[in-house]
């Protein structure tokens, strides 16, 4: 129990997704404008990191690594499916999506008007491949695996959030002409992710 | 109905260089250049670019992968379904991507363990899907490679500047070459260059110095 905290709380302060690895940054710095929406697409990542993550450590540790296959039949325990992890993951991440949003667009349309629009932008959102390919490079359980796509969205929501309050307040500031826009939300990222640094002191 | 054959009637008569197809080239250089102006594949623009030699594999990869799928794409385009466009792409763009891992890791193994996990998410790339969605869809093959090719070079180009300053600065070295020490200074590596928040905030320098110099500006 303590470990799984301890994945949670590296995943979402120490391993930020954006701050640590710059993963997501596109559509982080696409969608922050505004705080309502950079909130519903972080709902949205955390429940599809949350999904996918555990989705495809089954499919790597049942499927892909080699000698895993034996389960199906002894004779399958040399193969090496390892070449093809980028294809099945994103499939499955895209197939998750496409899921998702046509369950959400089913079930609650309230919450697919506002989740709606972000759905299919996950799928290409680097987080999500990211962590699903970070996984793979630790010793992780299933439920650790779980953990960390949870935590790893939640990460990335403080983060979004974060930016889309400063920036929402940016407004109302006299920025320098070629400096505007994108070049003041990289100077802005770059000292939020300083603030985030001092969390590197932490020791889990 | 006579506008479109008059437009394909005048594409057939250009030449494989013609005016319009350089500008497809050198227009993501600079004004519309994938990093900057597009605001696309900053992710790994930020984070391989900590010394010069992952930052140069990883500018060849990406045009790699992006000239190539923007041509498959582009000779496909007719015949894919607008609703599972997505997937396709995905799974085109996916292909090159183990293409080039698979070849990185044969010939170059110690840069694609620098790379680690950046090889695999050039599949999430924005610039490889963006130019796919926004230009190989309604293109033909050849003006296609060279929009994928000029975008890959324009990414090159903001990465390598990067990775110049950053490894310059942040461990004195060019390619692994002790600049400083090699002209007889002692340098003490800067470390906010090599941490995250140092490339942010270079890349905003970056873009500030460009937009002095093109004149774009965002309205907010």
């Amino acid at each position: 129990m303590e470990n799984l905290i301890n994945i949670g709380i590296r995943s979402i302060f120490i391993d930020n997704m954006i701050f640590a690895y710059f993963l997501g940054m596109c559509s982080f710095l696409a969608i922050s404008k505004k705080v309502k929406t950079a909130f519903g697409l972080g709902i949205a990542v955390v429940f599809v990191l949350g999904v996918t993550v555990p989705i495809n450590w089954l499919i790597q540790n049942y499927i892909l690594i080699p000698g895993s296959l034996g389960w199906i039949h002894p004779s399958l325990q040399n193969v090496d499916l390892n070449f093809l992890q980028f294809i099945v993951f994103i499939s499955v991440i895209s197939a998750i999506v496409q899921l998702t949003e046509m369950a959400v667009e089913k079930l609650s349309p309230a919450l697919y008007g506002t989740l709606g629009i972000f759905l299919p932008l996950i799928a290409v959102n680097c987080s999500v491949l990211g962590a699903a390919l970070f996984m793979v490079g630790r010793p992780y359980n299933l439920g650790e695996a779980t953990v960390f796509g949870i935590g790893s969205g939640i990460g990335w929501m403080l983060a979004i959030v974060a930016l889309a309050g400063v920036r929402e307040k940016m407004k109302y500031s006299n920025v320098p002409g070629p400096l505007k826009g994108l070049g003041i939300t990289f100077l802005l990222v770059g000292l939020m992710s300083l603030g985030f640094l001092s969390f590197l002191g932490f020791s889990l | 109905m006579s506008a479109e054959v008059a437009e394909v009637k005048v594409e057939k008569a250009e030449p494989l260089f013609s005016k319009k197809n350089k500008k497809l080239f050198t227009n993501p250089l600079d004004i519309d250049n994938p990093v900057t102006v597009q605001v696309l594949g900053v992710c790994s623009s930020l984070a391989v670019t900590t010394q010069m030699k992952p930052a140069f594999v990883m500018s060849i990869g990406l045009t790699i992968v992006t000239a190539c799928s923007n041509v498959v794409i582009s000779a496909l385009r007719n015949t894919i379904p607008s609703r599972i466009r997505i997937i396709v792409q995905l799974a085109i763009v996916s292909l090159w991507v183990i293409l080039v891992d698979q070849i990185l890791k044969a010939y170059v193994y110690d840069v694609s363990k620098q790379l680690s996990v950046f090889v695999g998410l050039i599949i999430t790339n924005c610039i490889v899907m963006g130019r796919l969605e926004a230009f190989a869809m309604g293109n033909k093959p050849w003006p296609s490679f060279i929009d994928g090719i000029g975008n890959g070079v324009g990414y090159g180009l903001i990465l390598m500047t990067l990775a110049f300053v950053r490894e310059l600065f942040g461990a004195g070295s060019l390619f692994g070459f002790k600049v400083w020490e090699s002209m007889g200074l002692h340098y003490q590596g800067n470390g906010l260059m090599l941490l995250p928040a140092g490339a942010c905030i270079l890349l905003g320098v970056i873009i500030w110095v460009q937009r002095s110099i093109n004149g774009y500006r965002e309205s907010h």
